[in-house]
């Protein structure tokens, strides 16, 4: 299959550079899959995973918290808020933010907090997403 | 022997100052170490989003944004990034005098400049000599927030959403390495297409395609647009701190061993001075003792 060149950078580090056959994303309006040659591309990410399927087949997974993806034919860059490897990802870290964050939108005692509880809440589901993904991943080997 | 040991202290007052100049330079060099690294860690997604920002202001979208449309100039906004402290060399003045040059050039078309002060010693500047300070920013420390700066910037890109400003330019200095930092003017707003050099779809018209907007046009330009410019004003921050302890240790370094040469001089004169005192003790003996 033909590769592309793919640029994944968060604001405090470049995560991932090279070239990549494949790559999944969640934008604002739904997954994408992002092969060579796909028509110039512009969108928001949404809390969640990437993955990326590298030349050799492997395939990588990130979490990221936001941000962008643009396409064009040949080189796709995103543009993470935070980016991190899904390996260094802790389930149990992530449920208990999703506990935490359920727990302070039951409060609701002021707007402010309420969206932020749900901005927390949207990331630690998209972070259990992602590791779901990885396990389910490791499991069909 | 007044003389003497007038000499002999002033060469002490100028050990203690070489002592300072020298644990100086020291501190300088292990923070310049950091601040290099936080300027290399930040650096891929500056380049990156300008990538992107170039690609879009190549394109032709259905969506003109603000920031995208050379607009008559009547008053352009400077953001000045300098350092907190001195004792660096030319590093700030060289800044300054860059936005000088800017400002006279500006001002012989009859165009007026509004400036963002980010540091203080920039803020001191526009204070001392004039100029129309709207935003200013300093003490932002070792490790600068992009949180830090968006008040100052967001208020240039109001006056810009505005009208009242018809472009945006920062000002800083580029980190070319240890001993040499230029100041560099770059142009953020609106947008220019960068002739980059190692493109590969250099080939594709511009102005010839859009791209696929998820949401929408507007939502994502506005969005990333501001981003692309905090980023830029973020990155051109980080870069001054890299250069300001650089330039810092450069200063110190050079400092010391100007003193140590001071006192090389120093102690030849001391030396000359007390042999003399010798020379006449030992004359005064002897025609003492030829009188007697």
């Amino acid at each position: 299959m033909a590769s592309f060149q793919c640029d994944i950078v968060s604001a405090e580090k470049a995560i991932f550079s090279g070239n990549a056959e494949q790559l999944v994303a969640a934008g604002v309006s739904g997954d994408l899959g992002i092969l060579r040659g796909h028509a110039p591309l512009l969108t928001e990410l949404k809390p969640g995973p990437i993955r990326v399927t590298r030349e050799d087949g492997e395939e990588e997974v990130y979490f990221v918290t936001g941000g962008f993806l643009e396409v064009q034919p040949e080189v796709v860059s995103v543009l993470a808020d935070t980016a991190t490897r899904a390996h260094d990802l802790n389930e149990a870290a992530a449920e208990e933010a999703r506990q935490e964050a359920l727990r302070s939108m039951g409060d609701k005692q002021s707007d402010l907090d309420y969206t932020r509880a749900a901005a927390e809440l949207a990331e630690a589901v998209a972070q259990l997403r992602t590791i779901q993904q990885l396990r389910e991943k490791g499991s069909r080997r | 022997m007044a003389a003497a040991k007038e000499i002999r202290t002033q060469i002490g007052s100028i050990k203690n100052t070489q002592k300072i100049t020298s644990a100086m330079e020291m501190v300088a060099a292990s923070k310049m170490r950091k601040a290099q690294e936080r300027m290399t860690a930040s650096q891929p997604y500056a380049k990156l989003i300008r990538r992107v920002v170039s690609h879009i202001a190549k394109a032709n979208p259905e969506y003109r944004h603000e920031y995208m449309i050379e607009r008559e100039i009547k008053r352009v906004g400077y953001i000045v990034v300098s350092s907190d402290r001195g004792l660096a060399g030319g590093l700030n003045v060289n800044v300054f005098k860059a936005v000088t040059r800017e400002a006279k050039y500006w001002h012989e078309q009859d165009v007026e400049v509004d400036y963002a002060a980010i540091g203080s010693k920039a803020n001191v500047f526009f204070r001392n000599h004039g100029g129309n300070l709207v935003a200013s920013k300093s003490g932002l420390g070792e490790a600068p927030a992009v949180e830090d700066l968006i008040g100052s910037v967001s208020v240039m890109l109001k006056a810009f959403d505005e009208g009242q400003l018809d472009r945006l330019y920062v000002v800083h200095n580029e980190f070319v390495n240890t001993m040499t930092q230029k100041p560099v003017v770059r142009q953020l707003l609106p947008l220019e297409a960068e002739a980059d050099d190692d493109d590969e779809e250099e080939t594709r018209a511009s102005g010839s395609w859009d791209y696929l907007y998820e949401p929408d046009a507007k939502t994502l330009l506005d969005h990333l647009l501001v981003r692309y410019v905090e980023s830029q004003v973020y990155q051109a921050v980080v870069e001054n701190a890299a250069c300001e302890q650089a330039a810092r240790m450069i200063a110190m370094k050079s400092a010391t061993d100007n003193a140590g040469n001071l006192i090389d001089d120093l102690e030849l004169v001391y030396n000359k001075a007390r042999q003399a005192a010798i020379t006449q003790e030992i004359s005064e003996i002897v025609g003492g003792a030829a009188a007697v």
